[in-house]
């Protein structure tokens, strides 16, 4: 089994998935991180209009949350087949990952930022700090080790997703797993795919837990 | 105590007209404050004192506008409030600096870059704002934990980069939010001692918010007492003290209970000090001028700067001529007397 063929598909996969996971992450961030703190501004501003787009917000937010992946995966075809030109590969998978995190990562994001002490935040207010300097300067950095925690757990989360969409062509390790040890009854093969992924997702769990660790002034001076 | 307030200029730095906050939701109704009128003047340290739920930190955060008032204004340095524009407000702001029972400072920070945290707000440079930052913490007297963060500092340091903080960008008023509320006494102490050299030095006016009268006493020349959402009084520390007008100011004054309850026996007075008599032994030459013996039923007194403030309650002779001749000598002495039932 481990010849240089099979170990070439390996290593190929790995890159494969490391491609989909690294890039989407990036891309969802993009687009999850703005999201998040935006539900956070306009949950705690007073105003009318930031209040009905909160709701709004959420409501997209849920909704895209509620479709499972595997559905949503087949459903956005089209729209992926717009964007890349095809339906298969891993670069096409990075469309529905990114569709996919991006709401889970706005909450992760909202989540994180809203453990920021209420009374630091109405300090920067006193001070006359916009509500940009406050995201930037009060926000972010505030909650930096918990927003680094939360990275670790999408960036695990979007390797899993990324491994579903092995079903469809989506390339890297899942696609290797489901052709070699589904469709083949090679269960060795499977085996090793499931190990390597195993460890991938090991490694980015500890290295972003050491990461927001260090970073922690609260904990490590 | 500090110098009293500057009488020179007398200048209202902040001024409250008929302010009202009333908090809704879908259900009810709160009223927060009612009908408050306050004129704080410059280089003044004016205390707010108030029991928990009065409405003390309503009106501290209506004051630089993190709640808006539901009717009234609040003039701040000639500017009412509420006409300001977004950008103009934060300006505003920017020369009200804030302390809190918490300390609130940033956690991912150290010492010095909490205080540049302002200055880097009003588009300082990161140069600049360092220099003033260390200026800053060598007046509070923590040159020596610049680039420690907030963790390894106690409660008093913690205030004390909180003072520097709000320093940072030169503000006319400084709001202290229950600022020693967390802090044990002999902190708390070295915390208003601060407060008082940074008020005496800079002619910077405070706005002192507690439920603590010995606070009150300690550094304030001017208070409000709130409760219930109205203010029940106003006026210097000192006329509070030695003739509290309302029942919360009582309270405030003699926490132990109405005084008059202790009082038993019979012909009992009242004796007043107003600072102008404590460096003499009055009581004691009452007694041999008199050769009259009196009884000390109660006794209230703060020496405050030096002055006596305070009542006590004596008990007089039987003898009623003996018992006038005190009063008298009393008056005499330039001291108020009042007499009061027995018993009451």
């Amino acid at each position: 089994m481990f010849n240089s063929v099979a170990l070439d598909m390996f290593s190929t996969g790995l890159l494969e998935t490391l491609y989909m996971t690294l890039v989407s992450t990036l891309l969802a961030y993009a687009i999850g991180l703005p999201l998040g703190l935006a539900l956070v501004v306009t949950s705690e501003s007073l105003s009318k209009t930031a209040h009905i787009t909160n709701s709004i917000l959420g409501i997209i937010v849920n909704l895209l949350r509620s479709v499972p992946f595997l559905i949503l995966l087949i459903a956005v075809t089209p729209f992926t087949r717009i964007v890349v030109g095809t339906t298969i590969g891993s670069t096409a998978t990075i469309v529905p990952l990114v569709i996919a995190s991006a709401p889970f990562i706005a909450r992760l994001v909202e989540s994180s930022v809203k453990e920021v002490d209420r009374g630091v935040i109405e300090a920067a207010q006193c001070m006359g700090a916009s509500t940009m300097q406050i995201i930037r300067k009060v926000m972010l950095p505030e909650a930096k080790p918990s927003l680094v925690i939360g990275a670790a757990i999408a960036v695990t989360t979007i390797l899993s997703y990324s491994a579903m969409a092995g079903i469809v062509g989506g390339g890297g390790l899942g696609t290797i797993a489901i052709n070699y040890g589904l469709y083949r009854y090679k269960y060795d093969i499977m085996l090793v795919t499931i190990a390597i992924l195993v460890i991938v997702v090991q490694i980015f769990q500890e290295v972003g837990m050491k990461l927001a660790k260090i970073g922690d002034r609260r904990i490590n001076q | 105590m500090a110098d009293p307030q500057n009488k020179e200029t007398n200048k209202i730095i902040l001024s409250i007209k008929d302010m009202g906050k009333i908090y809704t939701s879908k259900k009810n109704q709160v009223k927060a404050l009612e009908d408050i009128n306050l004129d704080i003047y410059e280089g003044d340290i004016f205390g707010v004192i108030g029991l928990s739920g009065a409405g003390k930190s309503t009106l501290v955060r209506c004051m630089n506008f993190l709640e808006r008032p539901t009717t009234g204004t609040v003039i701040f340095d000639g500017k009412d409030l509420a006409s300001l524009t977004k950008k103009e407000l934060l300006r505003a702001r920017q020369s009200m600096g804030m302390i809190f029972q918490q300390f609130n400072l940033l956690m991912q920070r150290n010492a010095v870059d909490n205080v540049c945290f302002p200055l880097e707000i009003i588009g300082k440079t990161k140069k600049e704002a360092r220099i003033r930052a260390l200026e800053l913490l060598e007046l509070v007297g923590l040159s020596d934990k610049a680039e420690a963060y907030p963790t390894q500092l106690s409660g008093g340091q913690k205030q004390r980069v909180a003072i520097a903080r709000a320093l940072a960008s030169n503000p006319r008023v400084l709001l202290c939010d229950e600022a020693t509320s967390a802090l044990d006494p002999a902190t708390t102490h070295s915390i208003l001692e601060l407060l008082k050299q940074i008020n005496r030095d800079f002619g910077l006016t405070i706005v002192v918010i507690t439920h603590e009268m010995s606070v009150i006493e300690e550094i304030c020349h001017r208070i409000a007492i709130i409760d219930n959402s109205h203010i029940a009084e106003t006026g210097n520390v000192i006329d509070i003290f030695t003739n509290p007008k309302t029942q919360i100011a009582k309270e405030f004054v003699f926490p132990g209970g109405d005084k008059l309850d202790r009082v038993v026996g019979s012909r009992c007075c009242e004796i007043i000090f107003d600072g102008n008599s404590s460096y003499e032994p009055i009581l004691a030459k009452t007694i041999l001028e008199c050769k009259a013996p009196v009884n000390i039923m109660f006794a209230n007194t703060k020496n405050v700067d030096g002055k006596a403030f305070g009542q006590m309650i004596v008990q007089l002779p039987e003898d009623d001529i003996l018992a006038n001749k005190v009063m008298a000598y009393l008056r005499n002495q330039n001291i108020i007397v009042k007499e009061v039932e027995a018993g009451v």
